[in-house]
């Protein structure tokens, strides 16, 4: 590699070299004959020509090069949208897309036209034209309109999505860390949230996400590590929070993305309104899954902080919830956090009945753990 | 010390030190107070750091396009940043590819596209434009030079530190950069960022303070404001940016110094790392973000109106034409200038500020997108029925002007804030940057070299291999930048060492591969540029006083201006610099410089009636000399 590099750059030397010479003595002859100011070096050259045609060229052999690729390409582009804002942006992205398409193809092909048609000719008069009121106001106020147009519908968009969440959301606590998320329910028992406290994290002693177990409401809380589940057709809201740097929950077939802020929880919410299924089936791909990927620079392993998201229907989902063991009975460990006086309330989750074990739909167990493998560490 | 002073004078004698003793070798090119000189130093580093950003930019290009490649080949240059896995290939380091982003990011907005840009430019064309001897401050433009050299070396030396450059990309967000435990690159490579980054802020303040007391204070007699060329306002208004939003990275830095060294909690709060809870509360990473992007905006603009300034010059130099809409040019300027600094929180639509803010900042963000418009139609109506002259410098001029078309449009889509949940940090924002700021003022800069390499070095450089030049890197940079829009609609994300670990992320790589190679040859391409310019220095055709028939005052001085640039007295200035092919000349171009008194025959109306006001322009009398 290295020696084909040099040798590359080699011949691109002695090329130029050869292209210089050449050029130069051609020039010479040529400078002479057609320029009869010997002051002006700058006067056309014999290539003056070439290079407005050459412009023009380049500009439609670009058309061609961009409406094929865009062809090509397409069939990636926005992943197929599943939630209910991401439609509404996913269309005003196309919209503004072809206004400025239409911006875009028009003024370059004046640029390059202009080139091509006003490349210099000895008799060509040029206009002495130095300004136009009238066109300046008009080419002020047009771009003004449909600047106005774009930005009264995404401010329309924009407030809708960042509205405050319906009551009823279904609320979910992740927590971005150096390499990964860590999701957090409310419990199936009362779905309230205990409180965390970034002073009570311990990843050795089995509470990564610093919740409080003097709040009892946290005793049925159950978290995960590898997946999310949400459910299909219902609001939820995620808050957002990180324990070291700053990351982002970005989940790119759901349209969200949120930092998440040391010391400042933040949140989105969204309706999911395609399940795994449904999108396994339509895309027909199987194996297909919903990803989480973090978009805020984090560190070395920026690019492997991977969750993996199953948007179930509503019943799977609860099914699945109750399935989950709470914090306290994966590791009961953690009752010594816990102030002597709720130790009775608590003890019911260390408790050894192990509530559902066999209602774990063996499908979606299967089929995430056949993928978390992949998950870069 | 020597300063140049334009005062009025009244009563007036000859003056006896016009002419100069000889300087010695070092003060003459090295600590140099001539703003002739420092332009070319300024100018040599900016191409040297832009041959480095450009190669770290193909190492990690490689690792994007190409992610299996065995690039144990590199090890002798990168040592142990490339690591040899369990099959002997050789491994890019992850904490390595993202100090690459990192540096290449810092090293081409600031060292080249500030430094090299603004400094050889408003340096060299300021004094030149104006009719002025040398900058207002001599002494302090070296100064700015020498201080930007230091912080040079120390970011060239943070290359080689052991724990490596700064690595949490460009814009530095903390905790990231605060926390030594949480990226080798926030270690030592990040404080020598950061001191670096400060001798660098210092400089740009020294050099903008400088060009704006110049233009205010040192234009010849007859240089009203309205006789500017758009060049020397481009240069202002970026002088005045800087001077505004600098200081606010500074001070954005200097907290970030405390939190990292001396406990304090600016940007930090609630953290837990490497088994530990930190005692930090109450401070913002957010704070953060809204200092460094007060600056982090108006910088684009730095690097753009430059170049753009250059281009107006140059496009109606080459046109032979007027540029159109003069006023309406600087108008525009103006309220770009105006505007960069209210729009900054576009870059933090979704960080969690509140959503309020984030509609005020769309508005305000798209409302700056009609200014950068109208200058886009004036360029293109002033080639409209003009007689173009294709040069290497009017070629990378249209290529400008496209490239900020084509980036710009996309900005309409980014500056929209429910859209932009999708694109931030993809792809789509890396194609977007790239064509608008970074190619396109590039493209200013290698125009503007072109265009004034006679006066710089009193050589013509070759044509052909400008030609070939442009038509590589032009082609070349519509390939690399325009797939990477497709590849960001996917949804990319950027500051990624590779994809393959989503099942999203794991297609197009046949187009990262095109990319790749596209990069390659139009980094290579830059060769012939470097050869050209090179050999023209020494061995270029010899200039002449005024090669492509431009009216600027520039080229009234002599082939190699001395020091004070004009010998004998500096001419007084008496219309626009925009007169070319005037109906009635003899010839398509009147420098400033001709009285209207002396072309009857082409005056407009208006014109005529300014003829009574040259006696009173005659009659101002400065005190021009240059004290030692
Ligand atoms: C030689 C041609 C260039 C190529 C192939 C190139 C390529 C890239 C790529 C692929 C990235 C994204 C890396 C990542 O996110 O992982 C990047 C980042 C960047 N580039 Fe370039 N670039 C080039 C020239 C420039 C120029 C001229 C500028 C001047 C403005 C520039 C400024 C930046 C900045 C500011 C970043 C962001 C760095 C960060 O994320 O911290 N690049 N470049
Ligand atoms: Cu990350
Ligand atoms: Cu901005």
């Amino acid at each position: 590699m290295t020696l084909l590099i040099a040798i590359l750059s080699i011949l691109f030397i002695v090329l130029t070299f050869m292209v210089v010479s050449k050029t130069q003595a051609i020039l010479k002859g040529l400078t002479k004959s057609e320029v009869e100011d010997s002051e002006y070096l700058g006067a056309p050259d014999k290539f003056n020509s070439a290079n407005g045609v050459g412009l023009f060229a380049f500009w439609i052999i670009s058309i061609v090069g961009i409406v094929w690729s865009f062809v090509a390409y397409k069939k990636d582009f926005l992943p197929e949208a599943s939630s209910v804002h991401g439609k509404e942006t996913d269309y005003w992205f196309w919209v503004s897309m072809i206004v400025i398409m239409i911006g875009f193809f028009i003024v370059n092909t004046f640029l390059f036209l202009f080139s091509y048609l006003y490349r210099h000719n000895k008799n060509r008069k040029v206009t002495f034209y130095t300004h136009n009121n009238n066109l300046e106001i008009i080419w002020t106020t047009v771009p003004a309109i449909v600047m106005a147009g774009l930005v009264f519908s995404g401010l329309r968009v924009w407030t809708k999505i960042t509205s405050e969440a319906p009551a009823n959301a279904e609320q979910i606590d992740i927590m971005g860390k150096q390499f990964g998320w860590t999701v957090r329910y409310a419990g199936v028992d009362d779905n309230q949230f205990g409180k965390y406290n970034y002073k009570l994290m311990d990843d050795a002693g089995g509470n990564p996400m610093g919740v409080d177990f003097s709040d009892p409401n946290s005793f049925d809380d159950f978290s995960n590590a590898s997946e999310m589940h949400i459910p299909k057709g219902k609001p939820v809201l995620l808050k957002i929070r990180a324990r070291d740097v700053l990351h982002s929950v970005f989940i790119p077939h759901m349209r969200v993305k949120m930092d998440a802020v040391p010391g400042m929880p933040t949140k989105f919410w969204f309706v999911a309104d395609k399940s795994t299924a449904d999108m396994r089936a339509e895309l027909g791909k199987p194996g297909f899954n919903y990803e989480i990927a973090c978009t805020e620079i984090c560190g070395r392993s920026h690019f492997g902080m991977k969750l993996l998201l199953v948007v179930d229907e509503p019943a799977d989902y609860e099914k699945w919830k109750k399935s989950q063991k709470p914090l306290l009975t994966e590791n009961p460990d953690l009752l010594n956090k816990v102030p002597d006086n709720l130790k009775a309330k608590a003890q019911k989750y260390v408790a050894s009945d192990e509530p559902a074990e066999e209602v774990v739909p063996e499908v979606v167990a299967s089929r995430v753990l056949g993928n978390s493998n992949k998950v870069l560490k | 010390m020597s300063a140049v002073s334009q005062v009025e004078v009244h009563e007036h004698s000859e003056h006896a030190h016009e002419e100069h003793h000889e300087l010695g070798f070092i003060r003459k090119y090295i600590f140099s107070e001539d703003h002739k000189v420092i332009a070319k130093q300024y100018l040599i580093s900016g191409i040297v750091w832009a041959l480095l950003g450009a190669f770290m930019s193909l190492v990690f290009r490689l690792q994007l396009g190409f992610p299996d490649m065995d690039m144990a080949w590199m090890k002798p240059f990168l040592g142990d940043w490339i690591s040899l896995d369990d099959k002997g290939l050789g491994k890019l380091d992850p904490n390595f590819y993202l100090a690459l982003v990192t540096m290449h990011g810092t090293i081409m907005v600031f060292f080249v596209l500030t430094a090299g840009l603004s400094g050889t430019f408003s340096n060299f064309l300021i004094p030149l434009q104006i009719g002025a001897r040398d900058m207002a401050s001599g002494f302090m433009n070296m100064l700015s030079y020498w201080i930007f050299f230091i912080s040079s070396v120390i970011m060239f030396v943070s290359l080689f530190i052991k724990t490596g450059p700064a690595g949490g990309s460009w814009v530095i967000y903390p905790p990231l950069s605060a926390l030594k435990e949480a990226n080798p690159g926030s270690g030592d490579g990040m404080t020598l960022w950061l001191v670096s980054m400060a001798l660098f802020i210092v400089s740009s303040l020294l050099g903008g303070i400088n060009y704006v007391t110049t233009v205010i204070n040192l234009r010849t007699k007859g240089m009203s404001m309205d006789k500017l060329p758009l060049t020397i306002w481009a240069f202002t208004f970026t002088a005045v940016l800087g001077i505004l939003s600098f200081p606010v990275l500074l001070s954005a830095a200097l907290l970030l110094i405390f939190d990292r060294s001396f406990g304090t909690s600016f940007y930090l709060s609630d953290i837990y790392i490497n088994g530990q809870a930190l005692p930090n509360q109450g401070g913002s990473p957010i704070l953060f973000q809204h200092l460094f992007w007060f600056l982090g905006h108006p910088e684009v603009y730095i690097v753009i109106l430059p170049a753009l300034g250059l281009t107006s010059e140059i496009i109606a130099t080459n046109s032979r034409k007027p540029i159109f809409g003069y006023k309406a040019m600087i108008f525009s300027m103006a309220g770009i200038m105006f505007l960069a600094f209210i729009v900054w929180a576009h870059h933090m639509f979704v960080t969690g500020m509140n959503p309020f803010l984030g509609s005020v900042f769309m508005l305000l963000t798209l409302i700056i997108a009609v200014p950068s418009a109208v200058k886009g139609f004036n360029y293109i109506t002033t080639l409209w029925k003009g007689n173009i002259i294709f040069t290497p410098a009017m070629l990378f001029a249209i290529g400008l002007v496209s490239f900020f078309i084509s980036g710009g449009l996309t900005g309409i889509i980014l500056g929209n804030s429910a859209l932009d949940i999708q694109l931030h940090d993809t792809y789509f924002v890396v194609a977007h940057f790239h064509l608008v700021m970074g190619s396109a003022a590039i493209f200013g800069m290698l125009a503007g070299v072109y265009h004034w390499f006679p006066k710089m070095f009193g050589r013509m450089m070759n044509n052909a291999m400008g030609y070939i030049h442009f038509w590589i890197t032009f082609i070349g940079v519509y390939l690399v930048f325009f797939p990477m829009h497709y590849i960001g609609i996917a949804g990319f994300p950027r500051r990624y060492y590779q994809w393959s670990g989503f099942e999203t992320f794991n297609t197009y790589m046949d187009l990262n591969a095109f990319i790749t190679i596209a990069a390659i040859i139009t980094v290579f391409a830059q060769i012939v540029f470097i050869l050209n310019f090179v050999y023209s220095i020494f061995w270029g055709k010899k200039a002449t006083a005024n090669p492509w028939k431009s009216n600027t005052l520039e080229w009234t001085t002599p082939i190699n201006p001395g020091h004070g640039n004009w010998p004998g007295e500096i001419p007084t200035v008496y219309r626009w610099p925009y007169d070319y092919s005037k109906p009635g000349a003899p010839d398509d171009f009147i420098p400033q410089n001709v009285p209207f008194s002396a072309t009857p025959e082409s005056n407009l109306p208006e014109e005529n009636e300014l003829i009574e006001k040259e006696e009173e322009i005659n009659s101002i009398k400065f005190d021009t000399s240059l004290h030692d």
